[in-house]
């Protein structure tokens, strides 16, 4: 058995993942390892399969080989029940935000709280919460407003504050800077920072864009034809004499 | 030849989508009555579409009372049979037309507006974000919906048969000089059980219908924003046949039994 990783030196673990959609094979025997605390960047071209990937490791797509394991626990024999606990653990940022925009940013936040009861001790003060959340990310202000009253970057924040208010111990990010201009992308890597130094998460970014991965990672990999076609840190992968990787940074 | 093959295509396309929507409402009874339980949500879900529809049900309900009796007159002034008038739209309006047309303007209002809904969370990955916060989105968002509507579309149908038969009070009487005491004291008399109890019953299954195409369209949306599109567009010509065959299925049922 994999328990042993509660222990945590990895928190997520992939094994030859495949995921095909009809004749299209998207994943093809991709392998991946998450440390505590790394910032870790999956970088690939668009449709290479990494938003697919990241799915997986939440259960909202289900693969068609190989293994995953997140904290100790392989998530393809988890009950659903057990599945949305462990989901408590694990913040995620959506690449449109995914506001639930009939909600206030209030209700938005107070939302994963509703399922997830067990998390916050009674005595503590729900707002108090979303205050913090929201105050971490700079839009305490915004608390009353409705999705639409929000710009593409407070959108972003907000989306980031609802996946930081349970406190979890890993992040995906699913190309967080997407759709931003290079100003509210650069704040936003800042923040995605500060939020690893104060909440000492563990972070999986999805991004095709290169400033934000050189900004932020530990290490990448590379998914180039389904599998992790290179990996390292962006200065080893930059300085790659393979014609793939030279032709992805090329561009 | 080729018209056949297109014919029969669509029949193929209609009888997997029926076994789809047959699954999906398998899955709705399997989820609604395991906890958790949203209350608040239906009953946000039971004002949105109860209250919210109201105004339009009872605009409809109104005008079809006033049109049917203006309609009818002369033909039974022409037999000498106008005191017939109440029982007739009475029983009418009660076993019928009250519930048809309200289920078929809560198609186009209430299934078009919960596909586009529940089309647009999908594109936009709010049912995703709400799967991966540990909410379940089919117990949150469909089963809400649909018994908000199973539950309202009756109460909605009654508002629609009596604002019926006041506009068609209101014809008799200015046309007549008929009280409104006479006129209803006329229709109760002529209203059996057998008129009201079937409508009753057909009206909770309309309701059901409505919700579980509308939320069925727009849970499964595809393709982006033309999918949203699409999903309200389907969600009201799928209900609005289906309403049709279970009207059918139901004035049978009533033939047999009453």
């Amino acid at each position: 058995m994999k328990n042993q990783l509660s222990k945590y030196s990895e928190v997520i673990e992939i094994k030859g993942l495949h995921k095909s959609f009809g004749n299209n094979a998207v994943l093809n025997g991709f392998n991946l390892t998450l440390k505590q605390e790394e910032i870790l960047v999956i970088m690939g071209k668009s449709g290479s399969g990494k938003s697919v990937m990241i799915k997986t490791l939440v259960g909202l797509i289900e693969p068609d080989k190989g293994a995953i394991w997140v904290m100790g626990k392989d998530i393809s024999i988890l009950t659903e029940e057990v599945l949305d606990n462990l989901r408590a653990d694990i913040g995620f940022l959506f690449q449109g935000s995914a506001l639930y925009d009939s909600m206030t940013v209030r209700e938005n936040l107070e939302f994963p709280l509703r399922r997830h009861t067990e998390k916050i001790s009674k005595n503590v003060d729900i707002k108090a919460l979303v205050i913090e959340a929201l105050t971490d990310v700079g839009l305490a202000d915004t608390i009353d407003l409705m999705p639409s009253e929000l710009s593409g970057g407070m959108k972003r924040r907000v989306a980031l504050a609802r996946a930081l208010i349970l406190k979890p111990k890993i992040i995906l990010y699913d190309e967080p800077t997407s759709g931003l201009d290079p100003i509210t992308s650069k704040e936003i890597i800042i923040l995605m920072k500060e939020i690893q130094q104060k909440y000492n998460t563990s972070s999986l970014i999805i991004t095709h864009d290169v400033d934000c991965a050189r900004a932020i990672s530990d290490r990448m990999i590379l998914l180039i034809d389904g599998i992790n076609y290179a990996n390292g840190s962006y200065e080893e992968l930059i300085q790659s004499n393979d014609p793939k990787v030279k032709a992805f940074f090329k561009h | 030849m080729v018209k056949y093959t297109h014919i029969f295509k669509k029949i193929r396309y209609f009888v997997i989508e029926i076994g789809a929507l047959t699954y999906f409402g398998i899955r709705y009874f399997k989820a609604l009555f395991k906890p958790p339980f949203e209350f608040k949500e239906l009953l946000r879900q039971c004002y949105q579409i109860g209250y919210k529809s109201l105004f339009l049900v009872s605009l409809t309900g109104f005008i079809i009372g006033l049109v049917l009796t203006l309609q009818t007159r002369p033909t039974l002034l022409e037999f000498g049979a106008v005191s017939w008038m109440p029982a007739m739209v009475g029983v009418s309006i009660i076993r019928e037309i009250g519930p048809m047309i309200t289920a078929l303007v809560c198609a186009g209002k209430i299934g078009s507006s919960i596909g586009a809904e529940l089309g647009s969370m999908r594109v936009t990955e709010q049912i995703d974000a709400m799967e991966v916060s540990g909410t379940n989105p089919f117990k949150y968002l469909v089963v809400t919906r649909v018994l908000a509507i199973t539950l309202m579309l009756p109460l909605l149908v009654i508002i629609a048969d009596f604002l019926a038969l006041y506009g068609s009070f209101l014809v008799e009487h200015f046309k007549g000089n008929v009280s409104l005491q006479l006129y209803f004291n006329e229709v109760i008399e002529a209203l059996k059980f057998e008129d009201t109890f079937p409508a009753t019953i057909k009206s909770f299954f309309f309701g059901f219908t409505i919700g579980l195409v509308g939320c069925y369209k727009g849970f499964y949306s595809k393709k982006g924003t033309e999918g949203v599109g699409y999903a309200a567009n389907s969600a009201v010509v799928l209900s609005s046949i289906l309403l049709f065959i279970i009207d059918f299925i139901a004035v049978f049922i009533t033939d047999i039994f009453f």
